[in-house]
């Protein structure tokens, strides 16, 4: 067997194509997470009757369709390795670095997959015209990256739980309230029309948030691997 | 030897591989499982582990792995007379215990492939093949591993282990889950990890007690 020094970056890049292949295949989570985000989409869309709601309530509803839908599915990524065993192939083969930017890699691929499907059908169903695209999509980008991190590191701590699905939620609320609150505002800055400057302390927040989220998960998740 | 008028002296170094246990101790919170556990293990050397069920034999080989943290104590593994990191450990470790389990959603071959590239190793396709052929697998390599028996897992398992041809191969139970045809493979194996490296293996068969040069008697 030739021994190669694979850069840590192409190593997280294979247990991402693992997780794609396995996701694929049994589709553990994605089916969790689309069911969820349509049932949830159509009571909104029905409920709200095509009637004009103000932009502050029609980018709330959408963050929580997707807030919810990330909750349904993104835990899976570590719960679904300590419950089918192969949480140990993966200590033997991978160090936590690897594991943690693999797996974040994944989530984030998911809720962006969820999000091609969810984002037209919300603007559709909704009968909303989006302003300022560009605002729009960095919102959505920021803010899918920061619940890609916050949600990977709580599913790494609670994955060894017994009650996983109600500690996920009570973890996540409060490690993900500014996040939303920033992507709801910059949402709806978005389908009001603002330009790029008004919307700017949003996306400086959210760049803030990925990056404090982002380095907080790598200083901690060794202590929660290996625990 | 002289280099410029000064004296050299060149050192052998040994390129053998050692595994040194330290006073390991291990709790799961009031519960003490083992404590005081000693031993060192140099290139051709092997541990065979028993005690009655419940005793810490599969906890100490994962605190040996580098899978658990033990209480207390320190394992160390050198190669060369270097100390290796416990993220190096993985290269030069085989392991097949009951605990592990490979992903049922991949084929075997791909379950080998995708490991040894997250591993950040450089598989070669034919040696994949050949390995899973070596276990008897060769028909099913391309089948999903979620459909073996827990034989053919078993195999798997042991195909994967000894990929690299591992300095230090682990088993817990080596023979569990396989028939005659399979046990006979392991412990060719397993007279071939004797000769190569280092052997650790836990056990409550007597027959398998054979296999260690030492014998840690846990629970008693």
């Amino acid at each position: 067997m030739a021994i190669k020094s694979s850069s840590w970056a192409s190593k997280s890049a294979w247990l991402l194509a693992k997780d794609l292949k396995s996701e694929f295949r049994n589709r553990y989570a994605l089916n969790a997470i689309l069911m969820f985000a349509l049932t949830t989409l159509t009571v909104v869309s029905f409920s709200v009757g095509g009637g004009a709601l103000n932009y502050r309530i029609t980018s709330s509803l959408f963050w929580l369709v997707i807030f919810f839908s990330a909750m349904s599915g993104l835990a899976q990524v570590f719960v679904k390795e300590e419950e089918s065993k192969t949480v140990y192939i993966l200590k033997l083969v991978a160090s936590p670095g690897t594991v943690l930017l693999g797996k974040l890699l994944f989530n984030l691929v998911l809720l962006l997959m969820l999000e091609i499907i969810i984002v037209p059908l919300f603007i559709v169903w909704m009968n909303l015209s989006v302003l300022n695209l560009w605002l729009f999509l960095s919102v959505l980008l920021l803010g899918s990256l920061g619940l890609a991190c916050a949600t990977t590191i709580i599913a790494a701590i609670i994955s060894k739980s017994q009650i996983k699905g109600a500690l996920f939620a009570v973890l996540s609320f409060p490690i993900l309230l500014p996040l939303l609150i920033t992507a709801i505002d910059g949402t709806r800055l978005s389908l009001e029309g603002e330009n790029f400057s008004a919307g700017s302390s949003d996306l400086r927040l959210l760049i803030s948030y990925v990056v404090v989220m982002f380095t907080a998960s790598f200083l901690l998740f060794d202590f929660v691997w290996n625990e | 030897m002289e280099i410029g008028g000064i004296r050299t002296q060149l050192i052998s170094v040994s390129m053998m591989i050692s595994m040194e246990v330290k006073n390991l101790e291990k709790w799961f919170g009031k519960r003490k499982v083992f404590d005081k556990i000693d031993f060192s293990l140099r290139e051709k050397n092997s541990l065979a582990i028993t005690g009655r069920n419940g005793s810490g034999k599969t906890t100490l080989l994962k605190i040996l792995c580098g899978l658990i943290r033990p209480t207390k104590g320190e394992v160390l593994i050198t190669l060369e007379g270097k100390k290796l990191s416990k993220e190096e450990w993985g290269n030069y470790l085989g392991l097949v215990m009951p605990d592990l389990e490979l992903y049922g959603e991949l084929t075997a071959l791909e379950n080998l492939s995708i490991l040894s590239r997250i591993r950040g190793w450089n598989p070669d396709r034919d040696k994949l093949k050949e390995k899973i052929a070596q276990v008897g697998l060769k028909a099913r390599e391309d089948d999903l591993v979620f459909s073996f028996s827990s034989g053919m897992k078993q195999r798997l398992k042991y195909a994967f282990a000894l990929l690299s041809e591992p300095k230090i191969l682990i088993l817990d139970e080596p023979t569990a889950n396989l028939d005659e045809e399979g046990v006979s493979l392991v412990t060719e194996m397993i007279t071939q990890q004797k000769q190569r490296g280092i052997l650790i293996l836990a056990t409550n068969e007597k027959s398998d007690l054979k296999y260690g040069d030492q014998i840690i008697q846990l629970g008693i």
